[in-house]
């Protein structure tokens, strides 16, 4: 995901002279090809994050649009006031680029985690979160942002590519509903993929309605996700954040707005660090249940 | 008096200025007493910078207020040179109003950035001149701070930016009152905003009266003038509360509103000094 991150950068800012690239100095063997495309528009804001989002915000207010880029969890919680108070109340097209959100730098520990990213982030004014799940939705919520051109936030985690049952849509990507379907499964970010592997191997595919949500918050439900959770009636919601200000929360707000009967409910979710003890992002997973191992056997116990 | 200051476009700099340093002092009194509401020793130990600022502001300058507090230090001048109307200020600080205690978002031309909180202003006063510099534009990007913001990490992780992109297009001003939020700044952290150590990162600076508008505007024409690629900054020493005796110095007034034996007394003092 982060090489055709890297791909779609280079090809935009060669289209567009008005967009300028800022690391919070990092990007080793990734961004120095850009750094070269680029020239004088990419910028080493130094070891400081908060400095560099309001750089950026002064920047935008002169009609540039700005690439923040770091680190998920440097450039999401040190800075949040200045995302807040220099770019969301002046709505000003910054985009926030967090690289390994969720457990996604593992044994890196836990200050490198951003399980609390998009709660964090998405309620801010004019705000946008975009965490996709496969390399094909990567694409269009980039296209999404750069054409939104509002404050933004962008968790790059490891996506493989889409599974080819599910279609892009406008909030991520999804299977046709089924009205004969059993259980509504919802995703969001990479551990997407470890949801459509457990589907997979659970041989109930056929029965499942799969929706991946990349965009934050989320204030309605998509038509076709109500209607498959009207029909089914059992909702799985697989995310790689905490409960509080993630998708499950959204989800259950939604459908208790809509009045929609419910018989199961079923939240997986980052669970931050049972046991306080730290490895892998695969450990992380396994130890939150949103491994395929887990979700398979949480799946299979809805039929 | 009135029409005189609106129409003087011939308004020289190294003159006296008096009557409008004393016009725009009753003016930001007149709003704290109408509003009950303190930040007034913060608004009157700027207003003269703000006047050297913004009485000559050219049309591809930017001015950021980071010391947001001083807000109606910046409302009377904004209203003086013609950015905020007469009923939008009769509104301040009361329900559904424009011109909150700190400068609101989107409002005002003029306002390009709210601020209140700290250590703000200073980062986007530099992505304004790097934005400048990136765009071969030019015109300045100023921006004003009080010394006790130089507390702010902010301020120094975009200091160190600002020498090492060479944005002399910045040019900033510290409003030095050497008083911050719970007492002198010499105790508190010590003297943050001292000259040697914005020299030593790399600064031009020079150290002027804050209160004397021509003092400022020489210091200012000259720094604009000297493209060396160094960031300026402009150290104004000032007094908190200035003009207003009781007021002078005094960390309370940073906080306390006045009562009308003191909004008395503070105009009658201020026409007196001030030639009005």
């Amino acid at each position: 995901m982060r090489k055709h991150f890297s791909s779609y950068i280079e090809k935009v800012v060669q289209e567009n002279d008005d967009i300028v690239f800022v690391t919070g100095d990092l990007g080793y063997n990734a961004l120095e090809n850009l750094g070269i495309k680029m020239g004088d528009r990419f910028i080493n804001g130094g070891v400081a994050e908060q400095s560099m989002i309001g750089i950026a915000a002064g920047m935008a207010s002169q009609g540039y649009r700005v690439i923040c880029y770091s680190i998920a969890p440097f450039v999401v919680y040190r800075c949040l006031e200045q995302i807040r108070n220099d770019v969301c109340f002046h709505n000003l097209p910054v985009f926030v680029v967090g690289n390994g959100g969720g457990y996604g730098y593992g044994i890196m520990g836990s200050s490198h985690h951003a399980i609390e990213d998009i709660g964090v982030l998405s309620g801010l004014p004019n705000m946008t979160c975009y965490a996709p799940a496969f390399i094909e939705d990567m694409v269009t919520s980039l296209d999404h942002m750069f054409t939104r051109n509002g404050p933004s936030y962008f968790r790059l985690g490891l996506g493989k590519n889409m599974p080819q049952y599910l279609s892009l849509k406008e909030y991520g990507s999804g299977t046709a509903i089924n009205p004969n379907a059993k259980l509504t499964v919802i995703a969001q970010s990479p551990v997407a993929n470890n949801m459509t592997a457990a589907i997979d191997s659970s041989g109930h595919k056929s029965e499942t309605d799969i929706f991946v949500i990349n965009k934050m918050p989320l204030t309605t439900l998509p038509d076709d996700v109500r209607q498959s959770i009207a029909t089914t009636g059992n909702v799985l919601v697989v995310e790689e954040h905490i409960s509080i200000g993630g998708l499950g929360s959204a989800v259950s707000l939604l459908i208790n707005e809509a009045a929609l009967p419910v018989k199961k409910f079923t939240s997986l979710r980052a669970e931050g660090y049972p046991g306080g003890l730290y490895g892998s992002q695969s450990y992380h997973q396994r130890l939150s249940g949103i491994d395929q191992g887990n979700i398979s056997e949480i799946i299979n116990a809805y039929f | 008096m009135d029409n005189f200051l609106k129409t003087d476009i011939t308004f020289n700099p190294l003159m006296d200025h008096r009557q409008l340093q004393g016009k725009l002092r009753t003016k930001i009194l007149g709003l704290h007493y109408m509003a009950n509401s303190g930040h007034i020793g913060c608004s009157l130990s700027c207003i003269d910078i703000m006047v050297s600022i913004l009485k000559f502001k050219e049309a591809d300058d930017t001015f950021i207020l980071s010391k947001g507090h001083a807000a109606t230090a910046l409302y009377t001048m904004l209203n003086e040179i013609g950015e905020i109307p007469d009923e939008a200020m009769s509104s301040f600080y009361k329900d559904a109003t424009t011109l909150p205690a700190h400068p609101a978002p989107q409002k005002y031309k003029a306002i390009p950035f709210a601020t209140g909180s700290l250590g703000h202003g200073m980062p986007l006063a530099t992505g304004v001149a790097k934005a400048k510099k990136l765009g071969r534009k030019g015109g300045i990007s100023y921006v004003l701070m009080s010394d006790g913001e130089t507390n702010e990490g902010t301020t120094w992780e975009s200091a160190h930016f600002a020498v090492a992109n060479k944005l002399d297009n910045l040019i900033i001003f510290v409003d030095k009152n050497g008083l911050q939020g719970f007492g002198n700044t010499a105790d508190i952290l010590g003297d943050t905003a001292a000259k040697s150590v914005w020299e030593a990162i790399g600064f031009d600076v020079v150290e002027v009266d804050g209160h004397s508008i021509s003092a400022m505007v020489t210091a200012k024409e000259a720094f604009i003038n000297n493209k060396n690629g160094k960031p300026k900054l402009i150290l104004a020493n000032t007094v908190k509360g200035k003009g207003i005796p009781y007021m002078e110095n005094k960390m309370e007034w940073h906080y306390l509103p006045m009562n009308e034996t003191q909004y008395t007394e503070a105009i009658a003092k201020i026409n007196i000094d001030y030639n009005l």
